[in-house]
């Protein structure tokens, strides 16, 4: 499903974020990337949704090599993708049920399914009543469950997570980790990138250490 | 596949979220949409100029013209004679004899020396050949050649070829025209740049929402389109407004036009613009518009990546 073969990431800084990382997450697992900040796992899931180029190796998703990727096919692909961030990356001008039906408006998916899949994802969340509020009307952890929301509202095979509990105190995000298992128990492949190890410790879930830009044993 | 239903719900929506954003930012797309109206207003005025100068100097095809004063004396069988063998030339359009009589006629009619002319012996009016060569025949040195033949026979005694008027005429609208595409092509680029300018400014202030956009799958193509239908409808409503623009500018010229006309006893009337020309200012204006909204757009939305 993700697959790294020797990968290497140098930021046009000089900063040397990943050296010759491999590492391989099976469709429908659930997997903690963890390491303490500026480690490398948030590298890792920016090449994974092609926000970057890796500078060397390989990185293959779904069976497709990202390299062979051309600009255009941009898109489609990270539309197969649900990706979640700790400072959620909503449009605050926008009512929630216009963050969540995103993905699909930029998919062009009809009405009818729009309506019904944001309704849905929205519900899985628990903020079917939220449907017309704006993001700032709404709590830290509610917003982060917008940000949910809008990544699997989608249907994605893989939904990545980049420190999705970090504005959250413990209960919220316990909460937000059960959600993921839920997507993890229908056949989604998560990955979490997280330094809170305690999170880890709890959910039980094979966890890849990265330390300084490697995969540590 | 995307549905021909969606499709059109798609680009409804665009065209709506583009008139939503400029409803919510007036006076900029007010402003905005009138320096596209002046811009396209003003070498649409320049054509008008030339068109109008054209119609109120009269069709230069009828200011060309030859005048052969026949010697007095020539009697008018020999007169009509000679028109015949002119009419006989290459390259002559009409020829047209007035005899003695009849310019004695006319010249009585227009003019209050009615009782002197009585007091005269006899007619010193020549009978006149007035001839006008067809298009081709109109330049410089074919003019030159009808004259000299014309001269060469022994009844003519003066060939008048006043062409030189029609010519500096010719010539200045030809510099009006070549002014009208040159003025065209400048204010078509600077509404270009109006357009671009004004979209650039606009997907700056939107960076964000087209960061997240592009995060979750949104292609250039989707974030681009309210871009492109925001420069297509700032464009159209530049061209409709250009057209005012230039209806009110007549109607004010109107007056005074008609009074100076009046002072030269002509019958000359201020034209618009046809139908047609009408819809090419409109439709020049929604595709420079357009065009320049997609040179604002492309490249700037292409060079955001979304950075979590």
């Amino acid at each position: 499903m993700i697959r790294f073969d020797r990968v290497s990431k140098r930021y046009p800084n000089g900063r040397d974020a990943l050296r010759e990382v491999s590492l391989q997450v099976e469709p429908g697992e659930f997997v903690f990337l963890t390491g303490r900040s500026g480690a490398g796992k948030s590298s890792i899931l920016k090449l994974v949704g092609l926000l970057e180029r890796p500078t060397r190796g390989t990185v293959t998703v779904n069976g497709q090599d990202t390299a062979s990727l051309p600009a255009r096919a941009i898109p489609a692909y990270r539309r197969r993708l649900g990706m979640v961030f700790q400072d959620h990356q909503l449009l605050m001008d926008r009512p929630v049920y216009d963050n969540v039906a995103l993905p699909l408006v930029v998919a062009d998916a009809p009405f009818r399914d729009i309506d019904k899949r944001v309704r849905a994802a929205l519900d899985q969340v628990g903020l079917l009543e939220q449907v017309r509020a704006l993001p700032s009307e709404l709590s830290v952890g509610e917003q982060q469950r917008v940000g949910i929301a809008r990544a699997v509202v989608g249907k994605p095979v893989v939904l990545i997570a980049d420190e999705p509990t970090g504005n959250l105190d413990r209960g919220l995000a316990l909460d937000v980790m059960r959600l993921f298992r839920r997507f993890q128990e229908v056949g989604v492949t998560v990955v979490v990138a997280t330094h809170d190890l305690s999170l880890v410790e709890e959910f039980g879930q094979r966890s890849i250490h990265i330390d300084d830009g490697k995969v540590s044993a | 596949m995307i549905s021909p239903a969606t499709w059109t719900t798609r680009h409804l929506q665009a065209l709506v979220a583009a008139l939503g954003r400029l409803l919510r930012r007036p006076l900029g797309a007010l402003l905005t949409t009138l320096v596209i109206a002046v811009a396209l207003a003003l070498p649409a005025g320049l054509w008008l100029l030339v068109q109008n100068a054209r119609s109120a100097t009269g069709d230069l095809a009828t200011a060309v013209q030859v005048s052969a004063f026949l010697k007095v004396g020539t009697s008018v069988e020999r007169a009509q004679e000679l028109a015949t063998t002119v009419r006989g030339q290459p390259g002559i359009a009409t020829v047209t004899l007035i005899t003695a009589e009849q310019g004695l006629k006319e010249f009585r009619e227009r003019s209050d020396f009615g009782k002197a002319l009585d007091a005269l012996e006899s007619n010193p009016l020549p009978h006149t050949l007035v001839i006008q060569p067809t298009t081709v025949q109109r330049d410089a040195a074919a003019l030159e050649r009808l004259r000299g033949t014309l001269a060469g026979w022994p009844e003519v005694e003066i060939v008048q070829a006043d062409t030189e008027w029609a010519q500096r005429l010719a010539a200045l609208l030809a510099v009006l025209r070549t002014l009208f595409l040159a003025s065209a092509v400048l204010f078509g680029l600077g509404v270009l740049a109006v357009i671009g300018n004004t979209t650039r400014v606009e997907i700056a202030a939107r960076l964000p929402e087209i960061a997240v956009t592009k995060l979750v799958g949104g292609s250039d193509a989707f974030i681009r389109r309210p871009f492109l239908y925001s420069g297509l409808f700032q464009g159209l409503l530049g061209g409709l407004l250009a057209v005012g623009l230039l209806a009110a500018l007549l109607a004010a010229l109107e007056a005074p036009v008609a009074r100076l006309v009046s002072l030269y006893g002509g019958q000359f009337r201020l034209a618009g613009l046809a139908g047609e020309e009408t819809l090419v200012l409109v439709l020049a204006g929604t595709l420079l518009g357009l065009v320049g909204a997609w040179v604002g757009a492309a490249r700037q939305i292409a060079r955001i990546s979304p950075q979590p």
